[in-house]
């Protein structure tokens, strides 16, 4: 098993090898990509084999790697459900970008070769099984993604989403280096047995908790440490962005469970799970709204990419607060929960994004108030992104309903952690995860309903194509998966076995039965497939009637509107007044949640009577991690500069001094070190 | 006495109703409304009184109920009615703090009120415990709305939402002496207040004649 | 028998919704005449136009969508479908397993989803508008329900529709300061989503009121009779489910024989006729409030229910 995934990781190595020399050749990117899609499904094959069987595998060491330890690859439960989700949405991905070609958007050369290199990084973090390597997989993924945020580094506002992720991405390496640290403790032993052996305790373990929250939180985009990913997810290229916002932003959570759930072992008490509880029901309540009033597709994805992380964070904390508790079959809801909604937003945001990719190929703009009425024109895409934003609008029978389900189940069962504290802040949790359902659905039916309905906004929308064919298969796949993962979710919780025995407990039950989903012994569940069906059969029989009441085929005639008179014939796709827009659709929420917590505002330019200008309306807002948190820290950034700037004029005498001085201090500390 | 046991159930839910009362009150935009709420809200605790009446078997409480019956639910609220319409004061709610804000602040004060009642009488019966809770966070929410409202109505309407909390946790307390010369006493100043301010605008208006007085008053109307 | 009976009462009871539905619309609309003082039309008059309607053929705009075509009957499944689950005359339904409270709230999710986008297929500035207030309000009704959920769920352990129902019915737990501040989210909730007044106004179709019949514009025919059927199947759904949480009383217990079931036939009747009067009553005496206050109705049942589920974490802390 580990041989074909370490022959994976070789292809996609070599893969990146060659596209340095031979970028620049017509079909490079459809050959590197066609092998990118070979190792991701080399993924999925694997994944599934050790989900399967079960038992977690190992290899031999490895030929290379540090001297002081032998390093090995190894794939257990948890590491293999998140290979599944990644080999998923690296195939849709490369699939989808072997039309580049073809889509007349060819990509530049340099953002072929970080692609493999992306993909190769992040499945080397999963199947790690030491924290060297773990986070050399980290670090190579974080650089990787970096140079394809940058490789369209032409616009001045993709080189400022570069440097904004490239800077959080160190600041996540270098929280989560010392918190591996402090796990390894002073016998130094890096290999994820030995931390389980030793679990931390005290100040150490409170230390973890807490970089091991920064470290991850900042690569997942975690609140109040978010504000690199609604900039940085849409500058990629549409695959890449698909990529990092269904799969590395799992990685990072991987990291956050393998860390605070496996690696500190079961004896934490019940409280570590409020800090992730809190920061989660955060992400889950602003980037649900701010998804509602970007108006970039691709950004408002984004944002809904933070809304999910938050959701699947809080399944994380439930699941620890319920650990700690003893309630271990509320745990495995949790953590069951946590785990199949990561897979269900890596499916269907990753089709979403490629969706938004198609759009951007076929109608020339990513803009909400440039599209519309692409459902004429582009019916298969439409489809895919019906299919994928009523997922992502947790709409029963799909994928998305069935996870928000269990941790809707898992929230509500707060109550039974006996202390009142918790008790209120998981019923509070509870209301926030509904109104980020609630908020979700609303931002996706902007999404689609500004998108593919209604009427072209913009030439450039109305003369749209439908996407090539590779690019058309690469949106049903996801799409269709999300119908599968919807329809039979218990069945996908079963593979999740020994991921869940991973994070909570080895006697643990997964929470469903059959095609089931199950809240606990005797208790509620939900059947998706049997729901189904009923839709399905009460659509066919009312639809049959009522055909048989009124046959006549729908007549068609010029739009009533409330009687509003025809337009002029020089506004060929209708009076664009009396199309709402971006700005329109999204007033209601900026109203009523966007102003006290966004600070969002809007201005109207209104010119007086007798001037010739037009009008303008602006609405904008906030995001309060702008002021309060970059904003300091940008100062901080020129305090240091500006002090480190004086260094340069020092002679060579004092620099060579410095340098002296550093040396002699580190030996001194190693000494003190050593004796101690 | 614990849940499922009528006696109990029946004056934890007269309680409870009080309590919904006071965020009626503290969620109402017009002076009628708040009055009518007020209204309710005496006649919920003459209910409660007579209720204790009957289980404790102190037939002094049926005075109490009558009285408050009487005072708070009818005479008070029509008192209050006619100081609105004679001397034609506005009729919207004048806030310090938001309708929103204050509803949280409101909660927020509940869950002050039961984390403070309930380790202090521990050890003593259901009863008393939830049903001091209850009380208390009614006079804390009758606080609240003398803070955070403008209008001398709605503060006197504050005024006796407190006073009814107090009388709720007088007549649950089962052989508390002095309850109906408390509350008559509690009631006295109220009808006290109410005169108070009864005068108290008869001397505004006097005072002033001019139609800016009633420019200025409706500033914050939507 | 226990599954023909359960299976028989599922049809009696999708049959009696289908049948009841336009029935107490028209009773509300009657009721709140006769008290404003109007004749009022006939309590049937709703039947008639739904059987008026579905016989035409819609129109649709020549930019309209498949979207269009399909919304009005995936929105009328999915609502039929929410009204099944919620037990009417008796418990134990042969769908009574599936009957959960956050499933009924996703299928009413997924109409409400449904007739959004038919809204906003056309392109006109109403349907766009109405689309955004209907999907704003939800962001606030939400909460709201699953914190009343939530109540429900610490009582009786459950978050399925039909046991907690039983639960109720049985009468252990008393009487509940709780359930009485959640009958009252339950109650906003409900206003909220059927597009009542005062959050919205039924029976108008002025700009200034506009959320639910904004989206309604562009359909005719069998579309619009499919969308006037499935409102007020949400109306009873919403009615039904109040009654069979709060007012469990009166209701064939799973497993019994047609005598129970006419007696909780006769006890739902008379339970959906005092919830009509009330809500006459309750529209008739009430203005229709601004958009932008809805939020604050909405959230001041979230804080009630919030608050119910407090004093639920006190109580049994203290049990």
């Amino acid at each position: 098993m580990l041989t074909l995934f370490a022959l994976c990781l070789w292809v996609l190595v070599l893969l990146a090898a060659v596209a340095v020399p031979l970028g620049r050749h017509a079909r490079a990117g459809l050959v590197l990509h066609a092998g990118c899609l070979i190792a991701s499904l080399g993924f999925v094959a694997v994944a599934l084999g050790v989900l399967l069987t079960g038992e977690p595998v190992e290899s031999q060491p490895l030929p290379f790697g540090p001297p002081w330890a032998p390093t090995r690859l190894g794939l257990d439960g948890l590491s293999a459900w998140f290979l599944l989700l990644l080999g998923i949405a690296g195939s849709a991905a490369s699939l989808f970008a072997m039309d580049d070609g073809a889509s007349g958007h060819p990509l530049p050369p340099r953002a072929l070769p970080p692609f493999p290199l992306f993909l190769a990084g992040m499945a080397l973090t999963l199947a790690a099984t030491d924290a060297f390597l773990l986070l050399f997989g980290f670090e190579l993924m974080s650089l990787a993604s970096w140079a394809l945020v940058a490789a369209e580094h032409e616009r001045p506002e993709n080189r400022a989403a570069a440097r904004l992720y490239l800077g959080f991405a160190v600041l996540a390496g270098a929280c989560l280096v010392p918190a591996f640290g402090l796990l390894a403790g002073s016998a130094g032993a890096l290999d994820f047995a030995a931390m389980r052996a030793a679990p931390p305790e005290g100040w150490r373990a409170a230390a973890v908790l807490l970089l091991g929250l920064l470290g991850a939180g900042a690569k997942a985009g975690l609140v109040p440490l978010h504000a690199w990913l609604p900039l940085a997810h849409p500058a990629a290229p549409s695959h890449v962005s698909a990529l990092m916002s269904g799969a590395m932003t799992k990685i990072a959570l991987y990291v956050l469970a393998r860390l605070l759930l496996d690696l500190c072992g079961p004896a934490q008490p019940s409280w570590w799970g409020v800090p992730l509880l809190v920061l989660g029901a955060a992400s889950a309540l602003l980037g649900a709204l701010r998804a509602n009033l970007e108006d970039d597709a691709k950004t408002l994805l984004a944002c809904s990419t933070i809304e999910n992380v938050g959701l699947i964070t809080i399944g994380l904390g439930l699941a620890l607060a319920f650990r700690g508790a003893d309630l271990g079959p509320l745990a495995a809801l949790a953590a069951g929960a946590a785990l199949l909604h990561a897979l269900n937003h890596g499916v269907f945001k990753t089709g979403l994004f490629l969706m938004a990719g198609a759009v951007l190929h076929g109608a020339g703009s990513r803009r909400l108030d440039r599209l519309g009425g692409l459902i004429h024109a582009m019916p298969v895409t439409a489809l895919a992104a019906l299919i994928g934003v009523a997922a992502a609008a947790s709409l029963p029978p799909l994928s998305g309903f069935a996870s928000e389900w269990l941790l809707l189940q898992a929230l509500l069962a707060g109550w039974r952690v006996s202390d009142i504290g918790f008790q209120v802040l998981a019923a509070a949790g509870a209301a926030v995860a509904a109104m980020a359902a609630a908020l979700a659905a609303a931002a996706m039916l902007r999404f689609f309903g500004l998108v593919f309905l209604g009427r072209p906004r913009s030439p450039r929308g109305a003369g749209a194509r439908e996407a090539p064919i590779f690019e058309r298969a690469a949106l049903l796949l996801p799409a269709g998966l999300t119908v599968l993962l919807g329809l039979f979710p218990g069945f996908v919780l079963g593979l999740a076995a020994p991921a869940l025995q991973g994070l909570v407990g080895p006697v643990i039950r997964v929470p469903a039965r059959g095609t089931w989903l199950a809240a606990g012994e005797g208790a509620t569940g939900y059947a998706p497939l049997v729901i189904a069906l009923l839709l399905a059969l009460l659509l066919g029989i009312t639809w049959m009637l009522v055909r048989r009441r009124s046959p006549a085929a729908t007549a068609r005639g010029p739009v009533w509107n409330c009687g509003f008179v025809e337009p002029p014939p020089h506004l060929p796709f209708g009076d664009p007044l009396t199309q709402p827009g971006a700005a329109g659709i999204a007033q209601p929420l900026r109203r009523m949640l966007g102003e006290s917590l966004l600070r969002a505002g809007e201005t109207v330019d209104m010119p007086a009577p007798g001037e010739t200008r037009p009008g303008h309306y602006a609405a904008g807002f906030t995001d309060p991690s702008g002021p309060l948190l970059l904003a300091p820290v940008a100062r901080l950034r020129d305090r240091i500069a500006a002090e480190a700037d004086r260094l340069r004029h020092l002679t060579i005498r004092r620099c060579l001094s410095l340098s002296f001085a550093t040396l002699v201090g580190l030996l001194a500390l190693l000494a003190w070190l050593e004796a101690r | 006495m614990s849940f499922g046991q009528l006696p109990y159930d029946v004056s934890h839910l007269l309680g409870g109703g009080m309590l919904l009362l006071s965020f009626v009150l503290l969620y109402q935009r017009r002076v009628g409304a708040v009055i009518n709420a007020l209204a309710l809200q005496g006649g919920i605790l003459a209910l409660a009184a007579a209720w204790q009446a009957l289980v404790q078997g102190a037939p002094q409480l049926y005075l109490t109920a009558l009285i408050a019956f009487g005072a708070k639910a009818v005479l008070i609220p029509l008192a209050l009615r006619t100081l609105l319409r004679r001397l034609d004061l506005h009729r919207t709610v004048e806030t310090a703090l938001g309708i929103g804000p204050s509803l949280v602040a409101g909660v927020a004060l509940v869950a002050l009120a039961i984390l403070v009642v309930l380790p202090i009488t521990a050890g003593s019966r259901a009863i008393a415990r939830e049903d001091l809770a209850l009380a208390l966070s009614v006079v804390l929410l009758g606080m609240l709305m003398m803070i955070t409202r403008r209008n001398a109505i709605l503060q006197v309407a504050g005024l006796m939402t407190l006073e009814n909390g107090l009388i709720l946790a007088a007549v649950g307390v089962a052989g508390m002496p002095l309850v109906v010369e408390l509350s008559t006493a509690a009631l006295v100043m109220m009808l006290l207040v109410v005169g108070g301010v009864f005068v108290f605008q008869i001397r505004e208006r006097f005072d002033t004649v001019d139609t800016g007085f009633l420019e200025r008053h409706r500033g914050e109307a939507e | 028998m226990q599954v023909f009976g359960a299976i028989l009462t599922q049809l009696l009871h999708l049959l009696l919704m289908l049948a009841a539905a336009p029935l107490l619309l028209g009773v509300t609309r009657w009721l709140k005449a006769r008290l404003m003082g109007r004749r009022g039309a006939s309590p049937l008059q709703p039947l008639r136009d739904l059987d008026k309607l579905l016989r035409k053929r819609p129109v649709l705009a020549e930019n309209a969508s498949i979207v269009s075509e399909a919304a009005p009957y995936v929105a009328f499944a999915a609502c039929l479908l929410a009204a099944a689950l919620v037990p009417s005359f008796s418990h134990g339904m042969a769908f009574a397993p599936f009957a959960d409270l956050i499933l009924l709230a996703g299928l009413l999710a997924l109409a409400r989803m449904a007739l959004a986008l038919a809204g906003m297929d056309v392109g006109t500035a109403f349907g766009g508008l109405g689309a955004a207030r209907e999907m704003s309000f939800a962001a606030f009704a939400e909460p709201a329900l699953l914190l009343s959920v939530l109540n429900f769920t610490i009582l009786a352990g459950n978050t399925n529709l039909d046991l907690i129902a039983a639960t109720f019915r049985d009468g252990a737990l008393g009487l509940r300061v709780s359930l009485g501040l959640a009958a009252m989210a339950m109650l906003a909730v409900a206003i909220a989503e059927n597009g009542r007044i005062p959050v919205d106004n039924p029976s108008t179709h002025l700009e200034l009121t506009m959320v639910h019949e904004a989206m309604l514009l562009e359909s005719s025919g069998r579309h619009l009779a499919l969308w006037d059927y499935g409102a007020a199947l949400r109306l009873t759904l919403w009615l039904s489910l109040i009654a069979a949480i709060f007012v469990p009383f009166g209701a064939a217990p799973a497993g019994s024989g047609p005598l129970a079931w006419a007696i909780g036939l006769l006890a739902w009747l008379l339970k959906m006729g005092v919830l009509c009067l009330a809500l006459a009553w309750f529209e008739s005496a009430i203005a229709k409030m601004r958009v932008f206050r809805v939020p604050e109705f909405l959230g001041a049942a979230l804080l009630l229910a919030l608050l119910g589920a407090a004093l639920l974490f006190v109580s049994t802390g203290l049990a």
